[in-house]
């Protein structure tokens, strides 16, 4: 198991009003997304746990991309990978955030 | 031990336990009344037939108000994997069976299961799992699932297994571990009269099913019993 | 604080255990226990070099169901087959034990499982007899303890034994309920006695149709939350109790099953014992005419 950490900054706080959303499923090729709203309205933190070493660089690109594009401030992002493709991540990490922005 | 040896060390004075198709079935004088006997012999596997067979022998004695216990001797191979049985609705034969054993002790029928062979998934779960006390006989040997068929299905070297096998009781065959899980509570002393043992076992009964703990503190199951009591506060709040 | 879930899939099948709970019992009403936050997983797994997830794959929780107070599993069948691990176990096992002091009106169990997880054997072996016995005792306490059998990994192994302990069961034709899995009989018996890969003879042999009509369930739903919510709350009231007599009327139940149809080479043989006309056609017929059929014929359920 290979484990990487992200740190991102991010210009506001993730919209919404739920503290807590799971989305997806540990499973080939997919992945779970579990986030919570316990961080400063600025920071967004992610944990990744990946049965598949070497892939670093792929996964600080999705991240960064993801945290460009959905502002996911004040949120705790932990990631249990079934070894997932990419773009599979960044669906769940989207819609994960959608959810968060749904009412609690 | 044999089964002849266990039954000779459990009935001293005699008792009219026999062996068909590999099921036990009888009864002998313990510790003040009769005991029925039931089990299964020579790694036999267990299918439809043969637990109905078992489960209305323990029903039988459920429904007397006598409150002599049920012994249930065990050496046997796992469920019988047949087609015919499970047409026929297998998992409910077990079910019953294990049912059967649950009714009977809540009847006040104290149930001993006693391991003195092989034994095996749901043939296990059925018959000396189902019982209030589970002790076993030095040589039992219960393989819940053999390292051969881990390696199969996990795809890790055989030898990576066995290594690991050493000193994780979770998933590792034989009796040791299942006491580790607390599912076996005592092994017997071989060389002291069965009877003796098994008397105290009854006069010393576990009120609630407490193998968790054990496991907890044995070592060997060191999550269960916080996580079930975890969800139990939780479920008690609110 | 339940995590909210996306997704609602129509399909009972296809949906995920959080969103079978979210859309079985009345909504917004699900409050789960010992939640992914909590991060209890499996402390074996990593041993395997197996990623684990963060519920264990399985959600346990509180919710009503026409507005009665029950408690709620679901089990998540995509991960590691829905298996019963040390923690997946034990949080059954907890909510169990909670039923059989709350005494909520119903205990409610959605399967979808392939038995115990092997990495973690003895302790999965250990916790479906724990689970067993618990389920006796919150039956003994006067509660319905209901069963829901019809996500992909089915009710198999441990998970099929634990289904024959509750006292109803409601499967949809893809609920597959039994003790052996096809490979499980291939591997030990050849092909020629059970070809794996023959989807229909698995259907027929341990799907949801033939455990309705044979008894081995109490209920048919179709393939939809709605369906098993129904059939659920139809259930609950009628679920018998756990006493000699329900014993001894299972024993004749059973007994009577192997008198009837114990040299039946096939499921449609046993179905055409049973009075189904057609009994060749039973596998085609959707979801309302099996029902209708189910209504008119099939055997007794009772006992349980």
């Amino acid at each position: 198991m290979d484990r990487l950490q992200f740190s991102h900054e991010t210009p506001r706080a993730l919209g919404g009003g739920r503290d807590q959303a799971i989305l997806g499923v540990v499973a080939s090729g997919n992945l779970e997304v579990l986030m919570e709203r316990v961080l400063e309205p600025d920071r967004c933190e992610i944990e990744i746990t990946t049965p598949l070493g070497g892939y670093d660089a792929v996964w600080e690109a999705v991240i960064a991309d993801f945290v460009e594009r959905a502002a996911p401030g004040g949120v705790r992002i932990s990631i249990n990978d079934g070894g997932a493709q990419p773009d599979t991540v960044m669906l769940r990490l989207l819609q994960a955030a959608r959810m968060m922005e749904g009412q609690s | 031990m044999t089964l002849d040896e266990i039954l000779a060390s459990l009935f001293p004075d005699g008792h009219d336990v026999t062996v068909q198709d590999g099921l036990i079935a009888g009864s002998g004088p313990l510790a003040g009344g009769r005991a029925t006997v039931i089990g299964i012999a020579d790694e036999t596997t267990l299918g439809v037939d043969g637990a109905l067979r078992l489960a209305g022998l323990v029903l039988d004695a459920a429904a007397r108000d006598d409150g002599d216990p049920i012994l249930v001797l065990i050496d046997s191979g796992s469920q019988r994997m047949r087609r015919r049985d499970e047409l026929l609705g297998l998992n409910e034969y077990l079910a019953h069976l294990a049912k059967a054993l649950f009714l009977a002790d809540t009847r006040g029928h104290p149930t001993v299961g006693m391991i003195y062979g092989h034994s095996a998934a749901g043939a296990f779960i059925a018959t000396a799992l189902a019982t209030r006390v589970l002790v076993g006989v030095p040589g039992a040997n219960p393989t819940v699932m053999d390292l051969t068929s881990v390696a199969r299905v996990t795809t890790l070297p055989l030898e990576r297994l066995e290594e690991l096998a050493k000193d994780t009781p979770v998933f590792a065959p034989g009796l040791d571990n299942m006491v580790a899980m607390g599912s076996v509570r005592a092994v017997l002393d071989a060389d002291a009269p069965l009877a003796g043992q098994v008397a105290s076992l009854l006069d010393d009964l576990p009120r609630f099913d407490d193998r968790d703990r054990l496991g907890a503190e044995r070592g060997g199951r060191t999550e269960a019993a916080r996580i079930a009591d975890l969800v139990v506060e939780a479920a008690r709040g609110g | 604080m339940s995590a909210p879930t996306a997704d609602r899939a129509p399909s009972w099948y296809e949906a995920s255990a959080r969103a079978r709970l979210a859309a079985l019992l009345d909504r917004a009403s699900f409050t789960e226990f010992l939640g992914p936050a909590a991060r209890e997983t499996s402390p074996h797994l990593p041993l395997f070099d197996l990623p684990r997830a963060f519920d264990d794959g399985i959600v346990v929780g509180r919710g009503t169901l026409d507005d009665r107070p029950v408690l709620a599993a679901a089990q998540e069948g995509r991960f590691m087959g829905g298996a019963f691990g040390e923690v997946h176990a034990a949080k059954l096992t907890g909510l169990l034990r909670a039923a059989a002091e709350l005494r909520p009106a119903a205990v409610l169990i959605l399967f979808d499982t392939g038995g115990v997880r092997l990495q973690e054997a003895n302790a999965g072996e250990t916790a479906i007899s724990e689970i067993m016995r618990a389920i006796v005792e919150v039956r003994r306490a006067g509660v319905p303890v209901v069963g829901l059998v019809g996500g992909r990994a089915g009710a198999y192994g441990g998970g099929g034994l634990i289904a024959g302990t509750c006292a109803r069961l409601v499967v949809s034709e893809q609920g597959r309920i039994a003790v052996s899995g096809p490979e499980v009989i291939e591997t030990n018996h050849g092909v020629e006695e059970f070809d794996s890969k023959d989807r229909a003879l698995v259907w027929r042999t341990m799907g949801g149709k033939h455990r309705a009509l044979t008894g081995g369930a109490d209920a048919y739903a179709a393939d939809t939350a709605e369906a098993f919510r129904a059939a659920a709350l139809r259930l609950i009231d009628r679920a018998p109790a756990f006493d000699l007599e329900t014993m001894r009327a299972e024993q004749a139940r059973l007994e009577a099953r192997l008198e009837r149809h114990g040299t039946a080479g096939d499921a449609p043989d046993i179905w055409s014992a049973l009075g189904v006309p057609e009994s060749g056609r039973v596998s085609a017929l959707g979801d309302d005419a099996f029902a209708e059929l189910l209504a008119s014929s099939g055997d007794s359920h009772d006992a349980r």
